[in-house]
């Protein structure tokens, strides 16, 4: 489903993601781990497009998506939630739902994904027509969430979905997220709240500084020289 | 009591005049940073294009409308292609440079081709007579400013508010990478804040000819700086600060011009200044401005 390869990321003279290969299969969940500043972001930014690797390639359902634009990218079925939910916090719950499913042309569908994901969080459907700004914070994780599955996406990339969240909340959130794997989704979720993020793991990838770290099952992360704590704090 | 009702429709219509010209540039800014001061010369393309329109013959005062608005909206995008398009992820100082190079090379280029000295447009003479109600006389002008400007703004809200496209228009004022994120052309929504600014400039324009009855090279300049102030009083890239600040702005000329003495007039610009910077004081923000909440992290 996705081959990266070889991926570089660099701001001026900052290096925020050294060759990094990854590769997803479909239908797999895959957890990318690392501290703050390690370059998940970067690498969530650089297969969606947002900034522009220094050097590498990305292959996506079959085709080299390096130099496609970002709203290309999306209409061709890879979408990210990103870091911080980025929901439109001045539009309604209605409306950023609306603007998820902007490339669709197919109004019945969209109306059915609307009243599913209305009907999975009744919280927003209670608060529809009201701003998303006055969402909680794990609300809006919901909503940014449900807005990336409205573009019906092969591949959707979560970019730290339990950032600032109670427990109690990015709980449920991944529980969602472990049923989306099952209904055949594929995920690669990039997170520092390890114990959630392995979960539902299929594979983990640990990065730090820039570059692979680890490479394997989620079972084998725990007694491999220590690295969830060296590179997780735990 | 005629008197009174002469100048607050003066005000009404100065102020509605402002708040288009603010619209188009608040628009723009909103989603792209671009304090567009080239805006004075989208309405100089519209107004040229009917004053070559009306030389070649043009006759209809409802074609030369219609002219007006689609040569600005095209002048609009095409300024965007050309000039603002290329520098689009520059800083904002390269954004405002490259507005003010268009301006220079758009004002010489209707001074080159056309001419420097005004040129005489009577096509939209028409639209500028006393209508009579009852006791009362009033300029047919002031009353379409004020009706033609407040249709014009309901179905920039209705667009902005009910279609997916100016709903991103929305959304991409605050955070525009989230847009391309819904796969949204950045392009597109671009473009079409740009359409809708050169529109609004274009209704703009009809006005300013039938009320002059001529166009210069320098036509929209002035108008664009009042423009810009509107935009300040009511809070840069708020676009209801941008129509209210506008409104405002007609209210405190007109009200300096009645209050004022006759031989105090010259100061009117002056006192507008400082009724604007005392207004600032108390409110930095604008009446409507507000700081902008940004994400965790910005992407």
């Amino acid at each position: 489903m996705l081959t990266v390869e070889n991926l570089s990321v660099r701001y001026g003279a900052v290096a925020a993601v050294r060759e990094l290969s990854l590769e997803l299969g479909r239908g797999e969940l895959v957890a990318l781990l690392g501290p703050n500043g390690a370059g998940k972001s970067s690498t969530i930014n650089a297969l969606t497009g947002l900034v522009t690797p220094t050097a590498g390639r990305i292959v996506f359902d079959g085709r080299d998506i390096s130099r496609t634009r970002t709203e290309d990218r999306i209409r061709g079925g890879l979408t990210s939630t990103p870091e911080g939910r980025h929901i439109f916090a001045n539009l309604t719950v209605g409306e950023n739902l609306r603007l998820g499913a902007a490339t669709r042309r197919d109004p019945k569908g969209v109306r059915a994904d609307t009243d599913r994901f209305l009907a999975l969080f009744p919280v927003l459907a209670e608060r529809y027509t009201q701003a998303a700004g006055t969402l909680s914070g794990g609300e809006q994780q919901m909503l940014a969430i449900s807005r990336s599955l409205m573009s019906r996406p092969k591949l959707l990339l979560l970019d730290e979905p339990s950032l600032g969240l109670a427990p109690r909340i990015v709980a449920q959130i991944f529980d969602f997220i472990g049923q989306l794997k099952t209904e055949g989704l594929t995920l690669l979720v990039v997170e520092q709240n390890a114990t959630q993020a392995l979960r539902f793991a299929d594979r983990v990838y640990v990065v730090s500084s820039g570059a692979l770290r680890y490479d394997g099952p989620p079972a084998k992360l725990a007694d491999e020289h220590g690295l969830l704590n060296l590179y997780l704090g735990g | 009591m005629d008197y009174a009702l002469q100048q607050l429709l003066n005000a009404l219509a100065f102020g509605a005049e402002y708040s288009l010209v603010a619209l188009g540039l608040a628009v723009v800014f909103s989603i792209m940073g671009l304090v567009n001061f080239a805006h004075g010369e989208i309405i100089g393309v519209s107004a040229y294009s009917v004053f070559l329109a009306a030389a070649l013959g043009l006759t209809s005062p409802i074609v030369a409308v219609l002219l007006a608005v689609v040569a600005a909206a095209l002048a609009a995008v095409t300024f965007e292609r050309v000039a603002f398009r290329p520098v689009r992820y520059a800083p904002t100082t390269t954004g405002l440079l490259t507005a003010f190079g268009v301006s220079i090379v758009v004002q010489n280029l209707f001074m080159l081709l056309i001419s420097p000295k005004p040129q005489s447009v009577s096509i939209l003479n028409s639209l500028n007579q006393m209508w009579f109600f009852g006791p009362f006389a009033v300029s047919s002008l002031q009353v379409l400013e004020l009706v033609v400007s407040g249709l014009t703004i309901l179905a920039l809200v209705l667009f902005l508010n009910k279609s997916t496209l100016g709903l991103a228009i929305r959304a991409a004022s605050r955070d525009f990478a989230t847009v391309r994120l819904m796969g949204i052309r950045a392009n597109r929504v671009i473009a079409t804040a740009f359409a809708i600014s050169g529109a609004l400039a274009g209704i703009a324009a009809v006005f300013i000819l039938a009320r002059r009855g001529s166009v210069s090279p320098d036509l929209g300049f002035g108008l664009v700086l009042k423009a810009f102030v509107a935009c300040v009083i009511g809070g840069f890239g708020s676009l209801a600060g941008a129509a209210a600040g506008g409104m405002l702005l007609g209210f405190i000329e007109v009200g300096l011009l009645v209050a004022l003495p006759q031989e105090y007039g010259g100061f009117k610009d002056a006192l507008t200044y400082v009724i604007i910077v005392a207004l600032l004081v108390y409110r930095p923000e604008g009446l409507l401005g507000q700081r902008i909440e940004l994400g965790d992290k910005e992407i």
